[in-house]
């Protein structure tokens, strides 16, 4: 199981591609699919590499990312 | 694909004082980091009942579509004489200006300094991305030399506009501001560095310590003619040279 998880609001992502930089491991890439703005939209292109760091979250300027992290065995 | 976050954390998500509503601003803008960023601060205070915020004249003049907090819409510039009167009249509300660089460094300059000249018990958040968003990318008080705006065709030429304008140090000068930086958001480090910034205007404020000043660097890629990747470069390399990054003072 991914150690990270995204959801990602394609109606509210502008394809403005900071999250894509932002991210190190790396997770996201253009998915080619327009949403219904027309806008380019993201999507998890490796979501096994997820680690749930949110540095896409932070970035992003729309507010369009939840970041889920994998619960740590007690 | 499938989504499944069952056996998962939710470590990030919309801060609660945002409403549904989507930002107006153009794709990879930064007014949209610093939003969600105030909101943020707004939610981890726990003061999202007593702020009022106000609204600037430009790209941030729907703020109050997306706080759930109160805003005001002030006139062109007088975004911190509003604060002002607001804070003035019920001094237990937490009030914060949001205000870009033609706002508060051009139309609104007699007001800015003198807020901040008063020591006026309110957050000011000055976004500089050094034009004229909304109007369509006229050349502001603080655009760098050079630089190509629909006004200066061939640049900003220092002889006929003058020279880009550091606020900032000038509101730094004065005696009763008692914190005073600049920020940028161009990478991980620099939005969460601009996040403990803001949260300690906040909290200066709620301490009744008196008047904070958070300059951000932010971006226009439209209006910057640039893809918003290259705009976050361009501050990176170009406009922190001229205006340099860090508290100038912190008297908190």
């Amino acid at each position: 199981m991914p150690k990270g998880m995204l959801i990602i609001d394609k109606e509210r992502c502008k394809g403005c591609g900071l999250c894509i930089v932002a991210c190190s491991h790396p997770v996201l890439a253009f998915s080619g699919e327009l949403n219904r703005s027309g806008y380019n939209v993201v999507h998890m292109e490796r979501p096994e590499a997820c680690v749930g760091c949110g540095f896409c979250a932070l970035t992003c300027p729309d507010v369009a990312i939840e970041v889920y992290r994998a619960r740590v065995p007690a | 694909m499938p989504v499944s976050t069952e056996k998962m954390v939710k470590v990030f998500g919309r801060p609660g004082s945002l409403t549904e509503a989507r930002f107006t601003y153009c794709p990879g803008c930064h007014h949209g980091i610093l939003t969600r960023i105030i909101a943020q601060t707004i939610d981890e205070l726990g003061i999202v009942e007593r702020t009022v915020g106000v609204a600037p004249v430009g790209c941030a003049v729907f703020a109050y579509l997306w706080y759930r907090c109160d805003v005001i819409q002030a006139s062109h510039g007088r975004a911190s004489a509003v604060a002002t009167g607001v804070k003035r009249a019920n001094p237990n509300l937490i009030v914060f200006a949001y205000q870009g660089d033609g706002d508060f460094a051009s139309i609104g300059t007699a007001e800015s300094i003198h807020a901040a000249n008063r020591g006026e018990n309110i957050t000011v958040i000055f976004v500089n991305n050094q034009v004229y968003g909304m109007t369509g990318g006229e050349m502001a008080p603080t655009s760098l030399v050079g630089q190509k705006t629909t006004t200066t065709p061939d640049g900003r030429d220092p002889a006929l506009f003058g020279y880009p304008i550091r606020f900032s140090e000038m509101i730094a000068q004065l005696d009763a501001p008692v914190y005073v930086t600049r920020q940028a958001l161009y990478d991980t480090k620099r939005i969460m560095d601009a996040t403990k910034a803001i949260k300690k205007a906040f909290t200066n404020q709620l301490e009744g310590k008196g008047y904070s000043l958070v300059e951000v660097l932010a971006t226009c890629p439209t209006n910057w003619r640039m893809k918003p990747t290259e705009a976050n470069k361009h501050v990176a390399e170009v406009v922190t040279k001229v205006f340099p990054l860090g508290d100038l003072i912190d008297r908190g």
